[in-house]
């Protein structure tokens, strides 16, 4: 059963239409990130979902009850903010006890189940502390335990990491994971870093101008992007997008790049482009998947390409190598030890099996 | 040449003496009330003047009690504390309105606040013939409406600062929580703006308890307030300087007890808004 499904969600600020018809439905237990540029609406539709804002049009159903009329504290769900948002007269453990004295948890039970959380949490040794007196971390930790103690059907994230530093929030994104796994319990999760939605996400639901763009499995949506949007927010370095055009190569199709280079595409793969032959399309190539071009290596999908390095961002077992693709700028990810200076030539082998083709009108994924 | 070290020492007992000063300045009127109402009335009139009474002497107070007149205290009293648990409590459910909800429009609260600018000469007869016509002259009800009505624009006012300084996230996560409107105001907003209230609330009863236009023309017996009574002892033909300090000498220890107890929160009040502009 769908522990929460939306239909036809509209919500305006003003003028501004900051959600625009969102479909959508979360299968129970299941951890979902909403992830898009600021601005899509995201945050938007998880208040929305929250009661902190009114829907002004389509229905919202928790446990197939609709909500829409409902207060927040009567929608059964639990939400951590981004800043935290913890009293800062109260210590951690009368923080994390809140909720359950507003829902008049009998006492003997309120004890024992903050205690609980904040042992799952590794802050048991912070009860007594004052908000002032914690670190980012710690804070965080003790937001997302206010959240967890109760048993809410819905658990709500709203960019909760966006306020800490890289290496603490690598950690806190493996907890929060873990959290998922231990507890169980469906959880939808805001943020604007498709590392953090690849990471966690059991389904991706990728937003646009407060419209759903796609939604899916992490991968699905990495490796099947649906239109060139989705194929340029997923992925780090971003996917190279260069202008080409489809050209006639015997039975198939080939494609021939600004500059002239042509690069055969895989038989078969395309075939349901032959119609489209002399159109322009733009080819997505990821940086990763690009390598340099070993004596030997062989095999079918394989397009050579000659490069000339314009710049070298070397991260540590890979480097990021700038060179000019057919007329544009592009990014190859490379082993490190297969590049070593910039205006050095290589010959590097693309793998047309997994590039993407976009019509260039319709921004859609061919 | 002088060195760092005695450039800062003497830096710093220049500043020292300067505080002393101000404060002995500021001080010494209020000492020589305190004396003066301890004071016989030869010690009174003595000159060159006696720094201080031979001994501490209450028959100055002991006559106020005996005559009755410190009853105007204990008006004011009444008056000031009713008046400013009423005003702050309208107040800020009214600045709190303002702030989450903008009622009445983004102009509103300016709106609120210009009536304080009213000067109370303005307004005093007008009142006093409509209290006539309700029979409210002489009751604590009128004195405590019309200061209840006068201190709300400044407690809303100075309430809806408070108010918009507090993170929305804080009550939201209460509301998601299990809190409604009115449990958010009580658990989240009460404590976050404890000190905002605190300051405020003085500021509120020092006025009540200052005020003297309003009581003079809206009181006569009943519920005259001690500064009203004050002047009942400035005659045509003496001035009655014993009972005038011990009456000043009442009238200024209520606010000396409110701000020992608050001075914490008075502070840190007074900080906050000059943050907030």
């Amino acid at each position: 059963m769908a522990d929460l499904k939306i239909t036809a969600l509209h919500k305006y600020y003003g003028e501004v239409h900051a959600v625009r018809g969102v479909d959508l439905e979360i299968p129970a237990g299941e951890f979902t990130v909403l992830v898009g540029p600021s601005g899509c609406g995201k945050s938007t539709l998880l208040r929305t979902i929250a009661g902190l804002e009114d829907a002004d049009d389509g229905t919202i159903e928790i446990g197939g009850e609709v909500v829409n009329h409902l207060a927040p504290r009567n929608r059964d769900i639990a939400m951590v903010f981004q800043n935290y948002a913890l009293y800062p007269y109260m210590n951690v453990f009368d923080n994390i006890a809140f909720g359950l004295r507003s829902r008049n948890t009998p006492k003997r039970e309120i004890e024992p189940k903050v205690r609980r959380t904040a042992q799952m949490l590794a802050i048991g040794h912070l009860l007594d502390r004052y908000p002032r007196q914690l670190s980012g971390g710690q804070l965080q930790r003790v937001a997302i335990g206010r959240a967890v103690v109760r048993n809410a059907r819905l658990y709500l994230f709203d960019e909760p990491l966006s306020n800490l530093d890289a290496q603490l929030r690598d950690e806190m994104r493996g907890e929060i994971k873990r959290l998922h796994q231990e507890l169980g319990k469906t959880m939808i999760y805001v943020t604007h870093d498709q590392i953090e939605a690849m990471t966690m996400a059991d389904r991706i639901v990728l937003l646009r101008d407060g419209k759903i763009e796609q939604a899916g499995a992490p991968l699905d949506l990495f490796e099947r992007p649906t239109s060139k949007y989705v194929a340029g927010f997923l992925g780090s370095p971003t996917m190279n997008f260069i202008a080409a055009r489809l050209v006639a190569a015997g039975e198939g199709l080939d494609l021939q790049l600004e500059d002239g280079t042509t690069l055969p595409l895989p038989r078969g793969r395309f075939d349901k482009l032959l119609d489209r032959r002399d159109a322009s399309v733009i080819l997505g190539v990821r940086p990763e998947h690009m390598s340099r071009t070993r004596p030997g290596q062989e095999r079918p999908g394989l397009a050579r390409l000659e490069a000339v390095i314009e710049l070298l961002q070397p991260t540590g077992a890979r480097t990021y190598a700038t060179f000019n693709f057919g007329g544009t700028r592009a990014i190859a990810e490379l082993q490190s030890h297969e590049v070593s200076a910039i205006n050095q030539k290589i010959e590097l082998s693309i793998d047309m099996n997994r590039v993407i083709l976009i019509d260039p009108s319709s921004s859609a994924v061919l | 040449m002088m060195t760092l070290g005695r450039r800062r020492a003497l830096h710093l007992g220049l500043r020292l003496a300067a505080a002393i000063a101000l404060t002995l300045a500021f001080m010494f009127p209020i000492y020589w009330l305190f004396m003066i109402s301890f004071k016989t009335p030869e010690e009174i009139y003595s000159f060159p003047p006696k720094w201080y009474p031979g001994h501490l002497n209450f028959g100055n107070y002991a006559v106020l009690f005996r005559d009755g007149d410190a009853v105007t205290v204990w008006n004011s009293l009444v008056v000031a504390f009713i008046s400013t648990a009423i005003a702050m409590f309208l107040g800020s459910i009214c600045a709190y309105s303002l702030a989450r909800f903008a009622t009445g429009g983004r102009q509103l609260a300016n709106w609120i606040v210009s009536q304080r600018m009213i000067p109370p000469i303005a307004v005093v007869f007008p009142i006093f013939l409509l209290y006539v016509w309700f029979g409210l002259v002489d009751t604590y009800l009128g004195v405590i409406l019309l200061y209840t009505a006068f201190n709300l624009p400044y407690v809303i006012w100075m309430m809806r600062g408070y108010i918009l300084d507090i993170p929305r996230a804080l009550e939201e996560s209460a509301l998601v929580d299990g809190c409604n409107r009115w449990q958010v105001i009580w658990r989240v907003v009460v404590p976050m703006c404890r000190a905002g209230l605190s300051a405020t609330a003085i500021f509120t009863f020092v006025f009540a308890w200052n005020d003297f236009i309003f009581a003079l023309v809206l009181t006569r017996t009943e519920v005259a307030t001690y500064t009203v009574q004050i002047t009942h002892y400035f005659g045509g033909q003496s001035n009655f300087w014993a009972k005038i300090s011990a009456m000043s000498a009442l009238g200024t220890v209520p606010i000396f007890i409110a701000m020992a107890f608050m001075q914490r929160y008075f502070v840190r009040g007074i900080s906050l808004g000059a943050v907030k502009g």
